[in-house]
């Protein structure tokens, strides 16, 4: 080793090295323990720019040789822990339920009213099947289901005889909950899985009503679905409406790259779909608990359903001003100052 | 689509973070080891359980204890297994053993809500068998699944240390940076090279032209570079 490069380069070697080495030990312990306090984040801080020049320096002397690696690998550990986002669990909840929840609700009203009018046609072509073809009903409904209907009496009937109700709501809101991850989720493909859920979800409400009207049965199973249909349909429909978002982001992108489209209705849509997934835990609940027991007279069932969907409604922000974030703000504040000049 | 094999993040540095992308190998390698570690999680709850609580497997008539404390838990640790420990560690046992890791498309570590979104989203990539993921991963630039894309999410190799460990200042003073760095390459891949050849570039190396034996020359070149 005599040229004059080689003795420099050993030279501000030997003199980072240390650096190098503490730091590599401080990122180990951040690392493990997830934790770093303040005067060592400082010291990070101040690194960063130095491991940075180290790095370009290494990379210029020797590309891809072990010194540049070492120091690549360094530099990246350092970029994670010091860019790793804050978490402020409480601080994201109110943020989401208070501003984000109610605005992407109100970006999807219009889409939310197709779903739940969709499901309102395939209930009636539904309806109209079995009412004018009774024998379709099979279809639909079990073997067992279509005799205890022709018997006089519903499939809901002594339904806590067979299962205790936290079983049954337990069972209940994991299925909705799958079902409506599942008709938000298929929404990627153009929208069509949604569409087929939904489509055949109000199919087969539609035909199972007709089957027991026809035996005088329907007011029964409306008494027995309204405590707990009104916020779980409700969500079906912001599922439906959320899924045809994801569509809608591949199809017809607008102004942004069909990636840039598609993550940003998946991650609005996924906002929405985990406070609906904690209402469908409430509506389980009540499936389990109220729907089933006789105990309950009808006012009481409706005040009930129609009292969960008010709230539902409030954390959608039906009730209250749209709070818009601050990017909508500054956008309207320089469309203001562009009219004003 | 030709696969990217380079995640290049922009610093405040000016100086550019490049980070390997997983390809479909080391995904699926990933995924295979925490299938199989769910599964037989998943299993291991169910078959203790019951064999605590009802002396046997297959429980004919299952009660609410069954439900809440024999499946519900085994349900959980299959269906989220993904979810909790990338939330809670940063990623599974099976991308650690892998040696993958979960980025943003920014190179930075995604926060729960990009985590969510990503497990949400596997319930469209696992169609078919996981063929939809499995295909997405084959035809997009980065080998990412239709998860990672709603998330903006990336899998990239690990910044492990195990090709420069032992490499220090001490090396590049006797050395000069550049012979000190093929020392040590020679020293990591000893074995795969034919013992001729090694033992031509050790000799080069240490400047040294007397005949020692091929483990003498191994040794001299340790105690040179480490």
């Amino acid at each position: 080793m005599n040229s004059p490069r080689d003795r420099r380069t050993s030279a501000w070697v030997a003199q980072r090295s240390d650096d190098w080495r503490d730091l590599e030990s401080n990122l180990a312990e951040v690392e493990d323990t997830g934790r770093i306090e303040g005067r060592t984040a400082l010291r990070a801080v101040h690194r960063y720019p130095e491991v940075a020049r180290d790095l370009a320096l290494a990379r210029r002397l020797s590309p891809d040789g072990t010194l540049a690696r070492r120091l690549e690998r360094i530099y990246a550990r350092l970029h994670r822990s010091l860019y790793r986002p804050a978490t402020n669990l409480r601080a994201d909840l109110t943020t989401l339920f208070r501003r984000e929840i109610p605005e992407i609700a109100h970006e999807l009203r219009h889409r939310i009213v197709v779903v739940a009018a969709g499901f309102a046609i395939a209930s009636a072509a539904g309806w109209w099947m079995v009412d004018t073809y009774p024998g379709l009903v099979g279809l639909f409904a079990s073997t067992e289901a279509v005799e205890r209907v022709q018997g006089g009496e519903l499939w809901t009937d002594g339904l806590l005889n067979v299962m205790p109700s936290s079983v049954l709501s337990a069972e209940i809101f994991t299925n909705n909950i799958l079902v409506s991850l599942t008709v938000f989720c298929l929404g990627a493909v153009y929208g069509l899985g949604t569409i087929y859920i939904i489509g055949m979800n109000g199919f087969m409400i539609g035909a199972v009503f007709a089957f027991t009207a026809r035996h005088d049965l329907a007011g029964r199973l409306a008494e027995f679905i309204v405590a707990h249909g009104f916020v779980e349909l409700s969500i079906i429909f912001i599922a439906g409406a959320a899924g045809f978002s994801l569509g809608e982001a591949i199809a017809r992108p607008a102004h942004r790259t069909r990636t840039a489209a598609f993550r940003r209705a998946a991650t609005r849509g996924a906002r929405l779909m985990f406070v609906c997934c904690l209402f469908l835990v409430g509506a389980g609940l009540i499936e389990g608990y109220v729907s089933p027991n006789p105990a309950f007279p009808l006012p009481v069932r409706l005040a009930i359903g129609i009292a969960y969907w008010v709230v539902l409604l409030l954390a959608l922000g039906a009730f209250g001003p749209l709070r818009t974030t601050s990017d909508q703000r500054g956008s309207k504040k320089r469309v203001r100052g562009v009219h004003q000049e | 689509m030709q696969a990217t094999d380079e995640l290049h993040v922009q610093s405040v540095t000016g100086v550019d973070l490049q980070l390997r992308i997983a390809s479909l190998g080391g995904r699926s390698y990933a995924f295979v080891i925490d299938w199989h570690i769910r599964t037989v999680a998943a299993m291991a709850w169910y078959t203790a359980s019951t064999s605590v609580l009802y002396q046997e497997f297959a429980v004919s008539q299952p009660d609410a204890t069954f439900w809440f404390v024999v499946a519900a838990p085994a349900a959980v640790i299959y269906a989220l297994y993904h979810l909790i420990l990338e939330v809670a560690t940063g990623r599974t046992p099976g991308k650690r053993i892998a040696g993958v890791r979960i980025v943003t498309v920014d190179g930075q570590v995604p926060g729960i809500a990009a985590l969510a979104i990503r497990n949400v989203l596997r319930l469209l990539d696992s169609l078919l068998l996981y063929a939809v993921g499995l295909t997405c991963v084959l035809v997009t630039r980065q080998s990412v699944r239709i998860g990672d894309i709603a998330a903006g999410t990336l899998l990239v190799y690990d910044d492990s240390n195990a090709d420069t460990e032992g490499f220090n200042e001490r090396a590049v003073a006797r050395l000069g940076l550049e012979r000190a760095e093929l020392a040590h390459e020679l020293l990591g891949r000893w074995k795969s090279l034919e013992p001729e050849k090694r033992q031509t570039l050790a000799r080069k190396l240490l400047d040294d032209d007397t005949a020692r034996s091929d483990a003498a020359l191994h040794d001299a070149l340790k105690e040179l570079v480490r």
